[in-house]
């Protein structure tokens, strides 16, 4: 029972003298300037063209991504390196660039003032793309060994399958069937990836280092992306009585039919909309939760406080485990029930 | 500002990627794995549905036993019973028939004895009338020597006649 106990706290020792290193390091470059805490909040749930990894400034250790640039000339791709963590501007025979706060300018046309500049269409393989390729890799991975075991034993289940089998019955009998109705098998692909999807890029984004730690689900982009797919979805598998409900509302006079129709036609585009919120406003929030507290350790300047700022922060990283899995089901479970609405047959009253 | 304003590459690349890995996963994964669940399940259902039927058809044959082993019983009282009721009638009618016969074997030794009593009166009837008529002519003989005699005898027997 004691060696049992010993074992578990070894652990938390761990973190605490990680804690420390982290504080040591704050400490010594605190001297420098200010630590500034949305500055280091916001530089870690945006996205970035580089995997930053630890140190600041000139001698940090990141690992560059490709920077891939549709501009006046032309593709223009070269490595993140080349831009020394934005200290340099890059020249290459299409064109010179800046990076400015994570984002890329063409040299010298960046104003400090209106905080804008002239910029190519930017197509990079940043932190989140990465996150991206990543995630979809992983869930090939997973899936595919996972549909290769049913061939090999159709059997009972075992191993990886036993685990997977459970969540793919999850979102047919409780996400597809009941939103959907008879006609629900057609949807389970795009519900199964956007479910295992979401999930894992949820959790990805709350490993603290390297392959981890970005805010792709969590980014307006990713999330508005899927949300218009849902929307896409929607629209093309709408039968006529979906249609007619939105434009001429059966069972109500005239007048009111003139009414609801722009509503019920906002609603169509409010409903991706806040599927889209929900995620990101969900998955940011839960990453600007966990950084405010390890940041209070920054802030204080003190080691004492990551007493407080470390068990709160891993029990918050546990309460996003689960918001990890709850959004990837809301937004699963509601774009069923948007595209269910679409395809249902209409009531005979 | 930043972190709501969505950036073309990573829009672009979520669409592509997203679209990529729904197509990979829906012909490897996805399709194989739906199948393969509705094939286990279905199997299941079959599985249950062929034991509840075995266990009705069990059921059934039982009942059927039941009824077979009843229905036979019941032929065997039958059969016993008409065995009986057979002995019974065999042995009336030996009875009827014996008593029958004794009547018969009876009546007719009364007749056989009837038509050998009728012979025999017969028979003596006959002897007497013999002799009664060589007595008659031995009487005759002797008494009709005188005329007198003879026509007392004659009125005699016309008074008879008369009478008959």
């Amino acid at each position: 029972m004691i060696k049992n106990n010993r074992n578990r706290f070894i652990p938390l020792v761990i973190l605490f003298l990680f804690s420390l290193l982290f504080t040591e390091k704050l400490q010594a470059s605190d001297e420098g300037e200010d630590f500034n805490a949305t500055e280091m909040i916001m530089h870690h749930i945006s996205d970035s063209h580089e995997f930053h990894i630890l140190g600041e400034g000139e001698s940090s250790v990141s690992v560059p991504l490709p920077i891939i640039l549709y501009t006046k000339n032309g593709l223009d791709i070269f490595m993140s390196s080349k831009f020394h963590h934005g200290e340099e501007t890059v020249t290459t025979d299409k064109g010179s660039y800046e990076l400015i706060h994570d984002k890329i300018y063409y040299a010298g046309t960046y104003s400090e003032e209106e905080h804008t500049g002239e910029q190519p269409l930017d197509f990079s393989i940043t932190k989140n793309v990465f996150t991206l390729i990543l995630s979809s890799l992983l869930i090939c991975l997973i899936f595919i060994s996972t549909a290769r075991a049913y061939k090999k034993r159709p059997g009972a289940p075992k191993g990886l399958q036993s685990f997977m089998e459970p969540l793919i019955i999850f979102v047919r009998d409780e996400i597809a069937i009941p939103n959907i109705g008879k006609n629900y098998y057609k949807f389970m692909p795009y519900l199964l990836t956007v479910f295992f999807f979401i999930w894992l890029s949820n959790l990805i984004g709350l490993v603290p280092f390297f392959p981890g730690s970005s805010n792709l689900s969590g980014n307006v982009s990713f999330t508005a992306t899927l949300a218009v797919i849902t929307l896409l979805v929607t629209t093309f598998s709408g039968n006529k009585a979906y249609w007619k409900h939105i434009f001429w509302m059966p069972g109500v006079p005239v007048p009111v039919k003139i009414l609801l129709a722009p509503i019920e036609l906002i609603s169509v585009f409010a409903k991706p909309f806040a599927l889209a919120v929900r995620l990101f406003a969900n998955i940011t929030a839960g990453h600007i939760v966990i950084l405010s507290l390890i940041g209070l350790i920054f802030i204080l300047g003190s080691v004492a406080a990551s007493a407080v700022a470390v068990p709160l922060a891993l029990f918050i990283s546990v309460l996003e485990l689960l918001v990890a899995f709850l959004q990837a089901f809301v937004f699963t479970l509601l774009s069923a029930l948007f595209i269910g609405q679409a395809v249902a047959e209409p009531e005979h009253h | 500002m930043d972190l709501i304003t969505p950036s073309i590459g990573l829009v672009f690349w979520t669409t592509l990627v997203f679209l990529i890995l729904i197509t990979i996963l829906r012909a490897f994964a996805w399709k194989p794995i739906l199948s393969a669940l509705r094939a286990r399940e279905d199997s299941i259902e079959e599985a249950l549905k062929s034991a509840e039927h075995a266990k009705q058809e069990m059921a059934k044959l039982q009942a059927d036993n039941q009824k077979l082993l009843q229905e036979a019983r019941a032929e065997r009282d039958k059969l016993l019973k008409d065995a009986t009721e057979i002995a019974n009638k065999i042995k009336e009618e030996a009875k009827t028939d014996a008593s029958k016969q004794t009547e018969k074997m009876i009546s007719d030794a009364k007749k056989a004895i009837e038509v050998e009593k009728n012979a025999a009166l017969k028979e003596v009837t006959v002897k007497v009338a013999e002799l009664s008529l060589n007595i008659a002519e031995k009487v005759l003989r002797k008494n009709l020597s005188n005329d007198k005699e003879q026509k007392a005898l004659v009125d005699e027997y016309l008074k008879d006649i008369k009478l008959n």
